[in-house]
């Protein structure tokens, strides 16, 4: 038990490291899935299985999710604005 | 400010900032001693009190119950607050161009994994209001199990598109359900205000540890705060999916 | 062992805030102050173990038995969801951003362009 709970207190810190350095938020929205599946594992190697369910939902599903369609908006509206530029430029939105 | 001067910045307050915490943090006690004192009593008085045996929902819902009135607020104030700010922006289109959307499908996804995502739904929902309800018993409780019901709506998205998402899940109704998940537990605790004379006090017998109906009041603050929080996060994705996929199509 | 609990939780903070100082993207910088947020959880549910201890369930074990604090982690709990709702507002925010400065990077948001 304390091997793993080592382990994880480990790999945690490496994948909050990971989350900050990686720069692209697409792939950064990845990081946060497996980041957050570390810190469930460890809430729930450190006998919280509440929180464990909870934080393996919201940062599995909800937060991805969230930065996904966040990025889906700004490149429409970056394409937007292309096309607000130079109208003969269409195509390649959302 | 340049980027260098930042990080200059940064190395100093972050390094005064790490002398700090490591001073702090040398003065709590090692991991795996605490000996906290209300932990003790509740882990020993729950059962018999409460008749619940998950001593973390009990917490939650009874004994810190006013904090959690507190804490679901700041849950239903941002996301009235998200709400507010891309409704702003939306104010640019009248209605929803349904075409662009409800021929939107994510391209690659195989009828296979659609299938796979419609046939999730079922379960995920089960688990949800299992969750839910049986919050005093056994891990979980409202805010889990609200998420996981949300994710089932999102499933809806995933296997069979936003219009039939929206379908499902009207705005008008998951705005209700959000704002009388709300209600729903601020009367919970007007109750107790009532019938003990305490706001939030368990006023209902608590029943016999282990069965669904007992632990008084938490069952019902659990799923009052369960459907809160599938509401809030239904509306918050909606929110965010009308801008992507509806703006876009204007 | 608490070098290494308290270390990562302290660790976590201070790169969540290395990555909010040094960010070039509003959306990297609102998933970084959610690992710092994250940094609170593992410190306050690290005060909260104890060793040989089970979960705070008394589903099947009797009551009284050694168990972790359930305090801690009802707090810990209500915070994550909350903060799944606040991280969306913020994101929202850099929504708004962008649409008003058209760019992302902190840097470039400068009141004379508003």
């Amino acid at each position: 038990m304390k091997a793993i709970q080592i382990g994880l207190f480990v790999l945690l810190a490496l994948g909050g490291l990971g989350v900050v350095l990686v720069r692209d938020p697409l792939r950064q929205a990845l990081m946060v899935g497996v980041y957050g599946l570390l810190l469930a594992l460890l809430f729930f190697v450190i006998g919280a299985p509440d929180v464990a369910l909870s934080q393996i939902v919201v940062s599995t599903v909800a937060v991805p999710v969230m930065i996904l369609v966040t990025l889906a908006k700004v490149r429409s509206q970056e394409a937007g604005d292309r096309e607000g530029e130079d109208p003969g430029s269409r195509g390649s939105g959302g | 400010m340049s980027e260098r001067a930042r990080l200059v910045m940064f190395l100093a307050g972050g390094a005064g900032l790490a002398a700090l915490l490591g001073w702090a943090l040398a003065g709590l006690p090692a991991f795996g001693a605490f000996n906290g004192a209300y932990a003790l009593l509740i882990n020993h008085v729950v059962v018999a009190q409460r008749a619940a045996t998950d001593a973390v929902t009990a917490v939650n819902f009874d004994y810190r119950g006013l904090d959690t009135f507190g804490e679901e607020f700041i849950l239903f104030t941002s996301v009235i607050g998200l709400a507010v700010l891309l409704r702003e922006q939306r104010g640019e289109h009248t209605g929803p161009s349904a075409q662009t959307s409800d021929e939107h499908r994510f391209q690659g996804s195989s009828q296979a994994l659609r299938g796979l995502t419609l046939a999730l739904i079922g379960p995920i929902v089960v688990l949800a209001l299992y969750l839910d309800s049986h919050g005093a018993l056994t891990p979980g409780g409202g805010f889990q199990g609200g998420v996981v019901g949300a994710a089932a709506l999102l499933m809806v998205f995933l296997g069979g598109g936003y219009m039939m998402m929206r379908r499902v899940s009207p705005h008008g109704m998951v705005e209700l359900a959000e704002a009388s998940g709300a209600a729903g537990y601020g009367l919970v605790g007007l109750g107790g205000l009532v019938f003990a004379g305490v706001f939030f006090k368990n006023f209902l017998g608590g029943g016999t540890p282990g069965q669904l109906v007992s632990a008084g009041t938490i069952p019902f603050s659990s799923m009052a705060v369960g459907l809160e929080v599938t509401g809030a996060f239904v509306l918050l994705w909606t929110e965010f999916l009308d801008q992507a996929l509806m703006v876009s199509g204007e | 062992m608490s070098v290494l609990a308290y270390g990562t939780a302290a660790w976590l903070m201070l790169v969540g805030l290395y990555g909010i100082v040094t960010s070039r993207n509003l959306i990297h910088m609102v998933i970084c102050v959610s690992v710092v947020q994250s940094s609170t959880y593992v410190l306050i549910l690290s005060v909260g173990y104890r060793v040989n201890a089970s979960a705070p369930i008394f589903a099947d074990i009797p009551p009284g038995s050694r168990a972790v604090d359930p305090i801690v982690q009802a707090l810990t709990l209500t915070d994550v969801v909350v903060e799944a709702t606040v991280v969306a507002l913020l994101l929202a925010l850099a929504v708004q951003a962008h649409k008003r400065f058209g760019t992302l990077d902190p840097s470039e948001l400068t009141p004379l362009r508003g």
